[in-house]
């Protein structure tokens, strides 16, 4: 067992800790702060299955961005989508037999590698080129695109430049979910992927990346427009009424 | 009018996004309120001497009642999707009037005192603490805003930066850092009943006033009714419709609808205004004190309906927020909602837009139209922006575009659309809600109607438009005041009503 073996396992357990911990507390912060008005952006859906489906066309085709910026959306749209076919491609170092359907999406998940990385170069450009979005960059807007760029190339060159030994990478994570430890191949492509991958699992609950869940409580596109059929109070509010 | 101080944008065919001028605006604010001002709604004098622990508890507060600011000051990815959809930025080029540096100036504040990467790592997530000159420029910016949402309808996570303004003004009112305009109307408003101070007598006069002219005009017996008891109707409208131009124009078209149509009404001179400040303010106590003024004169009065006047926010609050505050409404089924919902007849919408009780009169065949008398006018439609994009009229979604522009084209023959894109839920502001009505503030209002001025002046060139019409007090207001800077006619704005009023049969001359 060599001591990068036991560095990476530590700080995947401790990245997985902080990563489902930190979003288990965002998310049930948000769904405890009440929304003590209706504010939903009209037009809007009156019913809640008609919310749960502009919630799903935002999600899954970012609608308003569509409406906003082709460009941002293009690029957004991109990396999103090669993203979620990279991670199902993914799955097949964490499970055993491998699911049929991740054995279907591999070859997918492979160049959804380049449009991802894509898609982050050209997100990152916007943040040079254009003035207003220059303006508005902070340095850590930068680190994460970099962040990102960083995860995507160097697993797109474990691919195709300097190959690791991906049996054994597959047996340290199903032994790491089995609490069995097992070498993980020494390899500074793997090492570098790997560092940046806990970084962003550690990063996520305190960063801008908790728009993945907030779109979710995000009043003004998850509140059905019923306010005159539904009459809606929070706790906070409805003290008010019994002083009246 | 005196010739202004600053330059008047120049109208051009095709909107272009203007460089970024930074600070070119940081002159603009408000006047601060007084002493008296603020204390009379509760608020401190002056700006407290612990104004920084203060702020940063109130924010405190905030974040826990109010899930929308949580999660939009959490969400923000800087895409920049926003940065060119504000009516002030395309007006001015200021960088702090694109809708996610407004909101920065919140966000790094908040990151600074309740993240932990913002406590540890300050300048990496651009976080900031709450100095004095972030607090000037939170007065100056946050008073730049109108609340207008047109930046939600494009957020990819639904931001709205109303939310975070509203935020950030009811911290500075709770540090004694409240702006004069509004503060002193949601004082007119408490003690006297509207918010442009009209005492009960005065207003009876006015009343009496119209019934001399309508009379004069039509032949007709035309009541305007103040405070009568068991009235059908109890109508709520801006306290502007009483003596405003154009808005009275409108005030006249409603008793019109209502006499043509022999369905009995009221005006209260204890709720004499649908106006409600404490919207733009953020502060949800205040605006639900001032919604139960509604709520009491309602009672006091037996009404079984409540159909409220062309006024932009007044129709958000109302439709929005009515029930929740007051319990105007249905579907409350606790004490307090019941005591007034058992009274309001639930066949009809509680409450109703004046243009959705037209418009349900129109399609029952009651109303008669003389059409050619609107023939002089060749209009066009401003969408409100709480009424397109923080409201709704009739049963589907997009009502509130549909009923204003079925009205006027049933009362008038010349209607021409405003460019895609400016209408409708991505119309522009007027350049004058959301509480910056006031005269200090001329040249942002003027900077910021550039883009719907750019709408109309297409119509105006390409259809020979001379009338827009539009069903808000503000925007009235604000138009009158805009529209001579980019040398239109003041007299081309006016409401929907006042188009009603023009061709409406009376049938018993």
């Amino acid at each position: 067992m060599t001591a990068a073996t036991i560095f990476f396992a530590v700080l995947f357990y401790a990245a997985t800790v902080i990563l489902v911990a930190g979003l288990a507390y965002k998310i049930v912060d948000y769904a405890r702060t009440p929304a003590p008005l209706k504010i939903p952006t009209t037009p809007a859906p009156t019913t809640n299955g008609g919310v749960a489906l502009r919630m799903l066309r935002e999600v899954a085709l970012f609608e308003s961005l569509f409406k906003s910026n082709l460009w941002i959306w293009v690029f957004a749209i991109l990396f999103h989508g090669a993203l979620l076919l990279v991670l199902m491609r993914h799955l097949r170092y964490f499970t055993e037999p491998v699911w049929f359907w991740v054995g279907w999406v591999q070859p997918f998940g492979l160049y959804a590698g380049f449009a991802m990385v894509a898609g982050l170069l050209g997100l990152w450009a916007r943040r040079f080129l254009v003035e207003r979005i220059r303006y508005i960059s902070t340095p850590s807007d930068h680190l994460m695109l970099a962040l990102l760029a960083g995860i995507g190339g160097s697993g797109l060159a474990m691919k195709f430049l300097m190959h690791t030994d991906i049996v054994a990478v597959k047996a340290f994570f199903l032994g790491l979910m089995r609490f069995d430890i097992q070498p993980l191949p020494s390899h500074p492509g793997l090492y570098i992927h790997l560092t940046l991958v806990a970084l962003l699992m550690i990063v996520f609950p305190m960063s801008k990346l908790l728009h993945a869940p907030g779109v979710f409580f995000s009043p003004t596109r998850n509140q059905a427009d019923n306010p005159r059929e539904k009459r809606h109070l929070a706790p906070w509010a409805a003290e008010l009424d019994a002083k009246n | 009018m005196a010739a202004p101080e600053f330059d008047v944008p120049e109208l051009k065919e095709f909107r272009t996004i203007p460089r970024l001028a930074p600070d070119v605006m940081a002159h603009s604010k408000p006047h601060v309120a007084s002493e008296k001002i603020n204390e009379a709604i509760g608020f401190p004098g002056e700006l407290v001497e612990n104004w920084q622990e203060k702020a940063i508890e109130k924010m405190g507060d905030l974040l826990g009642k109010y899930r929308s600011l949580k999660v939009y000051l959490d969400s923000c990815v800087h895409c920049g999707a926003c940065t060119d959809k504000c009516h002030y930025f395309l007006g001015t080029g200021d960088p702090k009037n694109m809708p996610v540096a407004r909101q920065d100036l919140l966000r790094n504040v908040y990151r600074r005192y309740f993240t932990p990467a913002g406590k540890l790592f300050p300048k990496l997530v651009g976080a900031k603490d709450l100095t004095r000159d972030v607090l000037d420029d939170w007065y100056r910016y946050f008073n730049q805003c109108s609340e207008c949402r047109r930046c939600s309808v494009f957020c990819p996570y639904g931001i709205d930066t109303a939310e975070i303004t509203m935020a950030g003004r009811a911290i500075m009112d709770s540090i004694g850092l409240g702006q004069k305009y509004s503060n002193e109307i949601l004082g007119k408003v408490n003690r006297i009943g509207n918010n442009l101070g009209l005492p009960g007598p005065a207003l009876e006069d006015t009343l009496l006033g119209l019934e001399e002219d309508v009379k004069e005009d039509t032949g007709v017996d035309v009541k305007f009714p103040l405070d009568v008891k068991g009235a059908e109707v109890l109508l709520i409208t801006p306290s502007a419709d009483f003596f405003a131009e154009p808005h009275i124009d409108s005030l006249i078209g409603y008793a019109k609808v209502f006499h043509a149509a022999g369905i009995s009404w009221t005006l209260s001179s204890k709720a004499s205004e649908a106006g409600n400040f404490g919207l733009f303010n953020g502060s949800y106590e205040m605006m639900r004190k001032v919604a139960l003024r509604i709520r009491e004169a309602a009672l006091e009065l037996g009404s079984k309906r409540i159909v409220v006047g062309e006024c932009g926010h007044a129709w958000r609050v109302a439709y929005s927020y009515w029930n929740t505050l007051t319990g105007v409404g249905a579907g409350g089924d606790d004490p307090f909602a019941r005591q007034l919902q058992s009274q309001l007849d639930q066949r009809y919408k509680q409450p109703m837009h004046i243009c959705e009780f037209t418009w349900d009169l129109i399609q029952r065949d009651v109303l008669k139209f003389d059409k050619e008398a609107n023939d002089h006018r060749i209009v066009t439609f401003h969408d409100s922006c709480n009424v397109a994009r923080a409201s709704r009229m009739g049963d589907t979604p997009g009502g509130q575009f549909e009923i204003p522009r079925n009205i006027i084209k049933t009362v008038a023959n010349k209607y021409f659309e405003m460019p895609h894109g400016t209408t409708h839920e991505q119309t522009f502001c007027c350049g004058g809600g959301g509480g910056v009505l006031t005269d200090e503030l001329t040249e942002i209002r003027v900077k910021g109607a550039l883009p719907r001025m750019e709408a109309l002046n297409h119509v105006v060139q390409a259809n020979g438009v001379n009338f827009m019409a539009t069903i808000c007090a503000i925007c009235k207001a604000q138009f009158t005041k805009v529209l001579p800077y980019y040398k239109f006619n003041r007299g081309m704005v006016g409401g929907v009503h006042q188009l009603v009023s023009t061709a409406i049969q009376l049938g018993d001359k």
